[in-house]
């Protein structure tokens, strides 16, 4: 019996050293952005502040320098929404049309431009930089909030395809048979029969493309707005250019703000992430 | 014959992805592989050179700086997550309470953005602020710990970093992998008085080969287009020393403007991929049907 007990320490001890491990930047990150700008220059940003202030927060929310503008992460902040939520919504309607089509009108070459799709989600992002250039050029929306939206939404379709078929080839081929008995057309069996068993993948395919779209930071930089660039590229650049002075509570406290969207999703959708993740994981 | 309108209907819905598939995807592909043998500097260029690109990428120094990285980088990223991953499963499967706390902090840091991991990170690492400092002011004024600074060690320093981000998906990937293992096999192993590790190493694991492969191709693909990790914790510093080859990519495209040489470069990313990919994949398919 005590062995066991022993065990069992010793299992809580491995465990409870990992999650140090793990939590040790986000505990470094909320210490060091309640600090002042002396005190992080006095001691460590690890240790304890002797004296909590809001300030670098609110600085960086409102006030943070990203080469010459100093708005603060704002702007790019809400930049960031308004790309992100159009592209969640193309992407994922199209993806769901897309799955349809390739779980239930099947045919050889609906198969043939699945695997095309699937296979050509590996490859390199840094291989569409150029022509992507181009293409935006060609229709007039290079380094604008439409260019963005455009990028996401085509390179959001991959997935969100995969995840809509995926689970709808596991739905009985009844309905639709039972359906078109019926007289219902192609678009009515999608709208009135396949979409409303859809919510719970249409909230996986929603959380993990939003997720993808936030925390993008290639695309970002190449294709965003000067002033206007989604979230990550102006928190890197905030980061990487603030001159004279290091305000490290403040960067810091930058960094924190970016990150919280996507980290209270994770907390209040958790599953859906991780559903997301390992059925994505199991496609290939 | 004549489609039904159904058909006709599905084929329509199906154009944007078309769309997407033959230009977006293997068009543009093909298109970067087209520019790599042309004489493109700043902007796309016809004038077709032959290899004459590749002959400059193989001679240039940074590049197989950034070459081997992406493998330093990579075999210690696999390592560290497969090892690290499965560990965590194992001893998750081995707790009675709740693993719900536990399980939420190895995976939060999935949610977060390489940028913020590498940030975090670099600040963590960073000798004026971080670690070195803390130890230093505890009365230790010698201490030194500069990896992040240090050519030959700031290449790990990122490994290091993307392991914290990639280790929880692993880790979710073998627990539930482990947990649909049949429950006799323990019933079994307790009569014959098998210590647990060794049902796990010799017995468990072993079953788990299709688990492994999708972790081993996500990790794959993870380090072939590690980019932002990279720009935020050292961008590619002290000098190149820890430059990979996207960030390469990105740099000789936008910055030097030497577009050709970027995309030789990125084919040779590709090729690289599919060579390790392509025998592996061959390799586990045969198993299986063997």
């Amino acid at each position: 019996m005590r062995h066991y007990a022993h065990r069992t320490a010793l299992l809580y001890g491995a465990l409870f050293v990992c999650a140090l491990y793990f939590l040790s930047p986000l505990y470094v990150m909320l210490v060091a952005s309640f600090k002042t700008l002396a005190e992080v220059r006095g001691s460590s940003i690890i240790s304890l502040p002797e004296v909590w202030t809001i300030q670098p927060w609110i600085k960086a929310w409102s006030e943070a320098c990203s080469g010459l503008e100093c708005n603060g992460i704002r702007p790019y902040f809400i930049a960031t929404f308004e790309i992100a939520i159009p592209a969640v919504a193309f992407s994922v309607l199209l993806g769901a049309l897309n799955g349809y089509v390739m779980a239930k009108w099947r045919s050889r070459s609906a198969d043939l431009i699945f695997t095309l799709l699937l296979v050509g989600s590996f490859v390199p992002l840094q291989l569409y930089l150029i022509p992507l250039a181009i293409t935006l050029r060609e229709l007039n929306i290079y380094g604008t909030t439409a260019g963005l939206i455009l990028i996401h939404t085509v390179y959001g379709i991959p997935l969100t395809t995969m995840l809509f078929r995926n689970f709808y080839v596991a739905l009985p081929d009844e309905l639709v048979r039972a359906a078109i008995m019926d007289g219902a057309g192609f678009f009515k069996i999608f709208f009135s029969v396949i979409l409303p068993l859809s919510p719970a993948i249409a909230i996986v395919a929603v959380i993990l493309v939003f997720s993808g779209i936030y925390n993008d930071f290639l695309f970002a930089l190449t294709f965003g707005e000067t002033g206007k660039r989604p979230i990550m590229a102006a928190v890197q650049n905030i980061v990487a250019s603030s001159y004279g002075i290091k305000e490290y509570n403040v960067n810091i406290a930058a960094v924190m703000i970016s990150a919280l969207p996507t980290l209270l999703l994770f907390l209040v959708a958790g599953r859906f992430f991780v559903r997301g993740l390992t059925q994505g994981a199991l496609k290939g | 014959m004549r489609m039904s309108a159904n058909r006709i209907k599905a084929w329509l819905v199906l154009i944007p992805c078309i769309v997407v598939v033959f230009y977006f995807i293997w068009g543009f592909a093909a298109y970067t592989a087209y520019l790599s043998v042309t004489k493109s500097t700043f902007l796309p260029d016809h004038e077709f050179i032959g290899t004459a690109n590749y002959r400059v990428l193989f001679d240039h120094h940074r590049w197989w700086v950034a070459y081997s990285n992406m493998f330093i980088f990579g075999g210690l990223y696999l390592a560290g997550c497969l090892a690290l991953g499965i560990g965590l499963a194992i001893l998750l499967d081995r707790l009675t309470g709740s693993e719900t706390l536990f399980r939420t902090i190895y995976l939060y840091p999935m949610s977060l953005s390489l940028i913020v991991t590498g940030l975090a990170w670099q600040w963590i690492l960073n000798p004026t602020i971080g670690i070195q400092k803390l130890v230093r002011d505890a009365g230790y004024p010698d201490f030194k710990f500069n990896w992040v600074s240090s050519p030959d060690h700031a290449i790990l320093t990122v490994a290091f970093a993307a392991i914290w981000h990639g280790t929880g998906l692993i880790m979710i990937l073998f627990l539930s992998g482990i947990k649909s293992v049949d429950p006799e096999i323990w019933k079994a192993s307790r009569i014959d008085r098998i210590p647990a590790w060794r049902v796990y190493f010799n017995i468990i694991l072993p079953q788990l080969r299709a688990t492994l492969l999708t972790a081993v191709m996500l990790l794959g693909f993870q380090v072939v287009r590690s980019f932002d990790v990279v720009v935020a914790l050292t961008d590619g510093g002290p000098g190149y020393a820890s430059d990979v080859p996207a960030r390469y990519v990105f740099e000789y495209f936008f910055e030097r403007g030497r577009i050709g040489q970027g995309s030789a470069a990125a084919v040779v990313m590709v090729v690289t991929m599919i060579a390790i990919v392509l025998p592996y994949l061959y390799f586990e398919v045969r198993r299986k049907e063997a």
